[in-house]
């Protein structure tokens, strides 16, 4: 690693061996051009988002003893026709976030412009239109359908609830759903159990995309899917966004498929978004030392890079978010930290590239990069 | 560590366990399923072999057989297990308790699920510690910090009071390889250990793995779906499908010489950080084929762009070099070495031209 990071130019961590392998004619990362797809208007804005869960104690008079910090001040930008990859481990708040963008949750604190729109405190009655157009992908096809509806049925429910055309028009609505998520408009009278994971995963997707939706979040849409079948699904998402002209928040642990979905990602640690990158940059030139250390536990299927290559470990456990630490929440586990990291809290900025943001005092690459 | 390529165990000695034309199958409701239709494998002292392959392919039926942990009434079992002269599967029940533990221990995917949730994690692992060997309780409490110490648990004297819920996923699979490692055996089979935790952790979790092998000398059966896992770890790696093993060969071999068209798809479907980005990843075409109706010709026929008239005929695996690598294809080694590189990537054919 220190090796790597002395070398000038982009390419430490796990971008190093990648240098190495790449054909000779690759040209260099795309990243360095700023942010690809997206420029159109802003399509959501979500600012200063909080969500904490209570913790509560007692049986008559409950009393809240503490809270758990799931989502603490996120901001960012999505325009149309992008996709923002939502990475971090289990438990760093981005599920709930997702789920806060989508109002399943009340918001604690901040707001959510959607469409121009702030969202957050609207009433269940005001928020269905907005359902129309934001949409959701959940991550396990076993339980996301229910077992007891015909696949028909299932995709036609938001159709049914948004008093959306007559019958008829509704029975070639879902026969076209099927079509274009690639099942045969024959299957509409199966139940889900009669599927397998990857196809109930595209009838996840067919459902999501009844009412023409702007937005669609997918949370962990492929994790529980196989390799062959996920590169199918993922295929699948790629094609229907540049059909439908879809926006994505995609939220995944696995590296290898957000790098491969997203224009731009979001890195989240205990609640906080810790680095924000156009997608091939991050790969290039991780900001944060939890990025790093998190692209560098990411395994490569080849044995000679694999071996060549020296693994940032991080030691221990993410901390509890009921008393993230003090200052950056990444300082307990992080080798670069100094004094001020535990009691000073970085602010998310830009550093070198535009639109590379880190919330870090003392940011790899970065004298670098500039230079 | 070892040299780059350097396989760390002696393959040339007597194998520690070997496995011969396995078969386990299972009365349904809808007719048989044939989990393993003929696994033949071998293990050498000290060595790591990856088992690798999507669920339902038998892997882990496979393992969880040569341990004896498949109790369901339906289930036959057909084949050898030998280990140290003594093939398993005619083993008595007393017999087989002797031979877990001591001899072969298994780790599973799911630490959450695999502790009893009502016992300290110290009670768990002085259990077997008595099981298997005539220890007083005093020694066995000594031993179980000493082994919480050596799977890398801070303040194990104190943890080891504590209650699974204490402890967070990748402790307690740390939990777990302590209980496999007590009674030093001689082979750690560890079916998909990584699995549910996330990837700062599997890291931790491989390096501990790598590093027990390192010191005692275990030898290794790691089943997996992810390439990844076993291109850092495994000595010689063995591809399933359908139930049987489809392609055999040292690591190198699978990796930068694999001549099967199922794990040139398994290979060309990983999103790879190491890569520059494809524009789309390859994808297996369809699904895996249902194990209650194997078709008679290739498994894997359905799903191949290689397809020919021969593959109606079911193909052994064979090794056709010499050179250890089996597959069980029935194309020549021309039309290999052709063809591999396209169904990989075939973006990269595409730019060529």
């Amino acid at each position: 690693m220190t090796e790597a990071s002395a070398t000038p130019g982009p390419g430490p961590a796990a971008a190093a061996p990648a240098a190495a392998a790449g054909p000779a004619t690759t040209p260099g990362p795309a990243a360095a051009t700023g942010p690809a797809a997206g420029n159109g208007e802003v399509l959501l804005r979500v600012e200063h988002v909080t969500k904490y869960f209570p913790i509560r104690q007692g049986i008559l008079l409950q009393r809240e003893i503490a809270r758990v910090h799931a989502v603490d001040d996120v901001s960012f930008e999505l325009r149309a026709g992008e996709t923002l990859g939502l990475v971090g481990e289990s438990g760093c708040g981005k599920s709930t976030l997702a789920r806060c963008i989508a109002r399943l949750y009340p918001l604690t604190g901040g707001t959510v412009v959607f469409e121009g729109r702030d969202i957050s405190r609207l009433t269940r009655r005001q928020l269905r239109p907005v359902r129309r157009d934001l949409q959701l992908v959940f991550q396990d096809p076993y339980a996301s359908l229910n077992p007891r509806k015909r696949v028909g049925t299932v995709i036609a429910d938001p159709l049914h609830i948004h008093n959306w055309g007559t019958r008829g028009q509704i029975k070639r609505r879902v026969a076209e759903l099927l079509e274009l998520v690639g099942l045969s408009p024959e299957h509409v009278n199966r139940y889900p159990h009669e599927f397998s994971g990857g196809q109930r995963q595209r009838i996840g997707v067919a459902r999501a995309l009844a009412l023409h939706p702007r937005l669609i979040i997918a949370d962990e849409p492929v994790s529980a899917l196989d390799v062959s079948i996920r590169a199918q699904v993922i295929n699948l998402l790629d094609d229907l966004q540049d059909e439908l002209n879809l926006t994505y928040i995609f939220i995944a642990h696995d590296l290898g498929v957000v790098r491969h979905v997203s224009d731009r990602i979001a890195v989240m640690y205990l609640g906080k978004i810790v680095e924000v990158s156009p997608a091939e940059e991050l790969y290039q030139r991780p900001l944060h030392p939890y990025a790093e250390a998190l692209l560098s536990a990411v395994p490569i299927p080849d044995p000679d890079l694999s071996e060549q290559r020296t693994q940032v470990v991080l030691e221990g456990d993410v901390p509890s978010p009921v008393a993230p630490p003090s200052g950056c929440r990444f300082h307990t586990r992080c080798r670069y930290a100094t004094e001020i990291c535990s009691t000073q809290e970085p602010e998310l900025i830009e550093h070198g590239n535009q639109g590379h943001l880190a919330a870090c005092h003392h940011p790899l690459n970065f004298t670098r990069a500039q230079s | 560590m070892t040299a780059p390529g350097q396989a760390a165990a002696d393959t040339s000695a007597e194998p520690l366990l070997e496995v011969r034309d396995l078969k386990v199958s299972f009365r349904t409701e809808d007719g048989t399923v044939r989990a393993v239709d003929g696994v033949s494998l071998s293990l050498a002292p000290g060595e790591t072999l990856g088992i690798v392959g999507e669920s339902g392919s038998g892997k882990s039926v496979t393992m969880l057989s040569v341990m004896r942990l498949i109790t369901d009434p339906n289930a036959r079992f057909e084949g050898e297990v030998r280990y140290k002269g003594r093939d398993l599967m005619q083993l008595n029940r007393d017999q087989i308790q002797g031979v877990r533990g001591a001899g072969i221990s298994m780790i599973f995917q799911d630490p959450m699920t695999s502790l009893n949730p009502v016992y300290r994690v110290g009670w768990q692992i002085e259990e077997q510690l008595r099981a298997h060997q005539q220890l007083s309780k005093q020694a066995a409490h000594a031993r179980a910090i000493e082994l919480l110490a050596a799977v890398g648990i801070p303040h194990p004297a104190q943890r080891v009071d504590d209650y699974p819920h204490h402890f967070s996923g990748g402790m307690r699979q740390r939990v777990m390889i302590a209980m496999a490692i007590s009674c030093n055996p001689d082979i750690l089979i560890a079916d998909e250990p990584t699995t549910a935790l996330d990837v700062t952790i599997q890291a931790q979790i491989l390096g501990l793995i790598r590093k027990l092998r390192d010191d005692f000398g275990t030898a290794i059966v790691l089943i997996t779906h992810d390439m990844g896992v076993v291109a850092d770890l495994a000595d010689r790696i063995a591809v399933m499908y359908a139930g049987r093993i489809i392609e055999q060969g040292t690591r190198r071999d699978i990796f930068y010489d694999a001549r099967h068209p199922y794990t040139w798809g398994l290979l060309g479907s990983i999103a790879r950080l190491d890569r520059p980005k494809p524009r789309r990843l390859t994808t297996i075409p369809g699904l895996p084929p249902s194990l209650l109706r194997l078709p008679k010709g290739c498994a894997f026929g359905a799903r191949c762009p290689h397809r020919f008239g021969l593959c109606d005929e079911r193909p052994e695996l064979l090794d056709k070099v010499g050179d250890g690598h089996l597959d069980a294809c029935h194309l020549d080694l021309k039309q290999k070495e052709d063809l591999r590189e396209t169904t990989i990537h075939p973006e990269l054919i595409e730019e060529a031209k």
